[in-house]
């Protein structure tokens, strides 16, 4: 009835995952339980849980990109003790449990942390920045989220219900066969995955359908913001990679399942084809990562520099050569595998190949920021500590390129400290930057700005004290994932790397509490005017938080930086051009299929896992007649009325107006 | 083709947009000129948003390619894993080309009458779009048969995927060719009974072409097992 579940499946034996689930259930229920008193479940369900809204999806995907950086530093922190504790000694952590530590902590961070984070700012900004009122699927983007949030749902009832893999962030076979890995683990890590992972090619397609065939009048490529080119070549890595990343599990999951030889040692099975494939993938996911984040970048360094961004077209070109060079230097992931020399040369050279463009846009930042005036604000700050950080991590991401020196340091913490630096560095900064810019476009109000200047500092010099005596420790020999170890030399880092993970949490603090700080003080730090930070791309023109419609009359572009442009008309002519001519617009209808079907997916997922046949027919099915009732609506559309448009409309120009009139006062 | 449905699909867009028709560019897909079109080109710029069919087939466009990239995936492992035969049968002793030819046989077929359906949609003929949905329908699921049979086939002689890596690769990319294009008969029968509910509905005509882009596509994909699978199994 139940497949191979049974209540031998909950680890009554180990009280830290009972007590960590106990906790996370407990403050869920508690969230729940207050919703529902205080009368919110209605307005949860109406305004959020079945939006088509881009921006409260966009708001959704951060929020759950942000609980899952909790869970997965929480792993992080784990880690760290556990390390600075083990040595000659078994620590507090029994090596099984250890091993499905640093697998979830490497799957939660890129999946459900990094990739959700980007792919929120995308949703959010990316139409309002071209100009337009939603994406090119809003129901499909409902549906790509609520996967999103099925995948990670099954990685965390791993915590009560059997186990996560052992294998690491990716399961490399044999290790990951059947034979090997009997239990459900590998099982919820592949599932989990390939459901998010549906919902991230959704979001792909339709990010990419949105930039290239939906943009404001005028908005030619050349006129695009640089976050909407990064977004671009994001997405367009996503339509591409994703799909290996979903071939490669299922053979997996055909091998575990149905017996197949993909991987296996007998019959013939390839071993070496995985990694081949899964850094296929891997490598293109990595840029996926980083694109958005130069993006938000460049948004950030030109808007407080107070300048256009320097080498705007340099800059479109170097997003796309990097978008093409991701396909070509995934074997530096294996260059001790013995593909020979020459292979290992070649994708030695490419992978230095990439250090190029890369360095063009340092530099455009860095000549975006000479002559302007730059002003210190939270999001700047989060730009100039990615700056110094990003490119140490490139540099030693250079060495690591060069074959014979990766012989020495392959699997080393000195990798481990190479790629935290550049996705903290690059990926996780870009986020708090982007987070911190935009917030008040999204919520009316500001972030405090003491408290994220403090959280700033500490996960900045946090950062440098956690990872930098890794790079040491990896020059002197010590390999990954060790749950102990026997070498007094070590133990020292080890110690100042737990005590830096300890400033990072005092930096997670403070951003927990600046939000919360600034939402019980948001009256104060409200932001009337929609344009807080003086911007130059055209989600400022309209108001914070924009309208359902983002924009009552969609927006001429006549050039680079549409915005900026029209705030120097007004200026010139001292007042705002005429008010338009307002027509109806039509809004997408609310649809609760993203959910529904995420509902059956996640059905799905825990019956393949625990192979309960029929409860995963009934979710196939329901997912299928959810699809039907979807297709079966006869309204895809409400239409609001021209008089409430010009209503709305109104007070955002009063705005707008009231702004105008206060920079013609200053001298 | 993609501007198949333009006219009917939304109308009210076009005339927001000025109404004008443009003699080079009927259904303002961004023809005429480099860089962009006139001026009434939507989606290149200068035009604004483009008109919904577009949008819809060019996600769709866009989908199809992602799966011809999962398709290379398995091509790509069967590439690798069919000298891989552990002893066991190899492609030329489980291939054979007659069950096949007669595959592809249906299949193109199918797409054939596919493409009749679109006209009939086109030309709103509902009795016409039936009988060739129904055609299209049979052939389909005469293709699915006969793979059904030659898997059957295959196991039972001791041939099944779990015999060697060259097997389970050729089980997975044949396979996921026929899950494909059974997922493509289950939509076929929601297209049809979303023709028959609710009649030749603007959005579900853009369901429609969405559906024959998936349906030809599969073709080119059959195309190539084809020709990598059967053709250069049985003779190479």
């Amino acid at each position: 009835m139940l497949g191979n579940l049974t209540l031998a499946a909950i680890p009554l034996d180990q009280p830290i995952p009972l007590i960590a689930a106990g906790l996370v259930g407990a403050v869920l229920l508690a969230t729940l339980a207050y919703i529902a008193f205080a009368g919110y479940l209605p307005y949860l369900w109406r305004e959020w849980i079945t939006s088509v809204d881009h921006k409260r999806i966009g708001v959704m995907y951060t929020l759950l990109a942000l609980v899952m950086l909790l869970r997965g530093f929480t792993d992080a922190l784990m880690m760290r003790s556990q390390q600075a504790l083990a040595f000659r000694s078994p620590g507090y952590l029994p090596p099984e449990h250890y091993d499905q530590i640093f697998s979830a902590h490497g799957t939660l961070m890129i999946f459900f942390v990094g990739m959700t984070f980007m792919i929120g700012l995308m949703n959010y900004v990316v139409p309002l920045q071209l100009g337009v009122r939603d994406v090119a699927f809003p129901t499909l983007n409902s549906v790509g989220f609520w996967l999103t949030a099925t995948g990670a749902l099954l990685v965390n009832v791993s915590l009560v219900v059997g186990e996560f893999a052992k294998t690491g962030w990716l399961p490399y076979p044999p290790l990951s066969e059947i034979t090997y890995s009997p239990g459900v683990g590998v099982d919820y890590y592949l599932w989990s995955l390939q459901i998010s992972g549906v919902g991230t090619l959704m979001t792909g397609i339709n990010l990419v359908t949105t930039i290239l065939k939906m943009r404001a009048p005028g908005m030619n490529y050349l006129r695009m913001p640089m976050f909407c080119w990064t977004s671009l070549a994001s997405n367009l890595l996503i339509v591409a990679a994703f799909p290996i990343l979903t071939t490669t599990l299922a053979m997996l999951l055909l091998d575990r399942y149905l017996g197949f030889h993909f991987f296996t040692n007998t019959g013939g099975g390839n071993v070496m084809m995985f990694n081949n494939l899964i850094w296929a993938w891997g490598h293109p996911e990595v840029y996926i990562l980083i694109l958005p984040a130069f993006g938000i970048f460049s948004e950030v360094i030109s808007t407080f520099s107070t300048k256009p961004l320097f080498g705007y077209r340099s800059m479109v070109a170097a997003t796309m050569v990097i978008c093409l060079l991701a396909f070509m230097v995934w074997l530096h992931h294996f260059f001790t595998m013995g593909a020979g020399a020459d292979v290992n040369a070649v994708f030695g050279v490419t992978t230095m190949i990439i250090a190029v463009p890369t360095g063009v846009k340092v530099f455009n930042w860095l000549f975006t920021m000479y002559g302007g005036r730059v002003r210190f604000d939270t999001p700047m700050l989060w730009a100039l500590a990615f700056m110094v950080t990003f490119v140490i991590g490139g540099m030693t991401g250079v060495l690591l390129a060069v074959p014979p020196a990766d012989f020495v340091l392959h699997n080393s913490l000195f990798l481990v400290a190479h790629f935290h630096n550049v996705i903290i560095g690059g990926v996780l900064f870009g986020g708090f930057a982007g987070l911190s810019y935009w917030w008040p476009k999204a919520f009316g109000f500001r972030l405090h700005e003491g408290w994220g200047k403090a959280a700033w500092a500490l996960w900045v010099s946090g950062f440098y004290v956690a990872f930098m005596p890794l790079y040491l420790l990896g020059l002197m020999g010590m390999t990954r994932r060790m749950q102990h170890y026997d070498d007094p030399a070590w133990r020292p880092w080890l110690i100042v790397a737990a005590f830096g993970a300890l400033m990072i949490l005092g930096g997670i603090a403070c951003q927990v509490v600046q939000i919360i700080v600034s939402i019980r003080r948001r009256d104060e730090l409200r932001d009337d005017t929609g344009d807080l930070w003086d911007g130059r791309s055209l989600e400022w023109s309209t108001a914070s938080p924009p309208p359902a419609y983002n924009f009552a009359v969609l927006p001429q572009v006549h050039g680079e930086e549409p915005y900026w442009g029209m705030k120097q008309t007004a200026l010139e002519q001292a007042h705002l051009s005429d008010a338009p001519h307002y027509e109806a617009i039509e809004i997408p209808r609310n649809s609760p299929t993203g959910f529904v079907c995420a509902f059956f997916a996640t059905v799905l997922g825990f019956a393949l896992i625990w192979h309960i046949w029929w409860m995963a027919g009934a979710g196939l099915l329901g997912a299928f007649a959810t699809f039907v009732a979807f297709a079966w609506r006869d309204r895809a559309e409400v239409e609001m009325p021209a008089s409430e448009v010009a209503r709305l409309d109104g007070d955002n120009r009063r705005a707008r107006a009231d702004r105008l009139a206060h920079l013609e006062a200053a001298p | 083709m993609t501007s198949a449905f333009a006219p009917t699909a939304d109308p009210g867009r076009r005339s927001a947009a000025g109404g004008r028709r443009n003699p080079t560019d009927p259904h303002h897909v961004g023809h005429g000129g480099p860089g962009g079109g006139g001026p009434s080109a939507r989606g290149r710029g200068t035009g604004g948003p483009a008109p919904k069919s577009v949008v819809v087939s060019y996600g769709f466009w866009l989908f199809i390619l992602s799966d011809i990239v999962m398709f290379a995936t398995f091509f790509a492992a069967y590439a690798v894993l069919k000298g891989n035969t552990d002893g066991g049968p190899t492609p030329a002793g489980v291939f054979g080309l007659g069950n096949s030819a007669v595959e592809t046989a249906c299949l193109l077929l199918s797409s054939y009458a596919g493409g009749a359906a679109t006209l009939a949609a086109r030309a709103r003929n509902a009795r016409l779009f039936y009988a060739a949905m129904a055609l299209t329908f049979a052939l389909g699921a005469l293709f699915i048969g006969l793979e059904a049979r030659e898997f059957v086939d295959l196991v039972g002689r001791g041939a099944g995927p779990s015999r060697s890596a060259f097997l389970s690769s050729f089980f997975a990319l044949v396979g996921c060719h026929g899950l494909h294009v059974s997922a493509g008969l289950l939509w076929l029968v929601t297209m049809v009974a979303q023709v028959y509910a609710k009649g030749f509905r603007a959005d579900i005509l853009r369901r429609f072409h969405c559906w024959t882009l998936f349906w030809h596509a599969l073709d080119i994909v059959w195309v190539g097992v084809f020709t990598v699978v059967y053709l250069m199994g049985v003779y190479a």
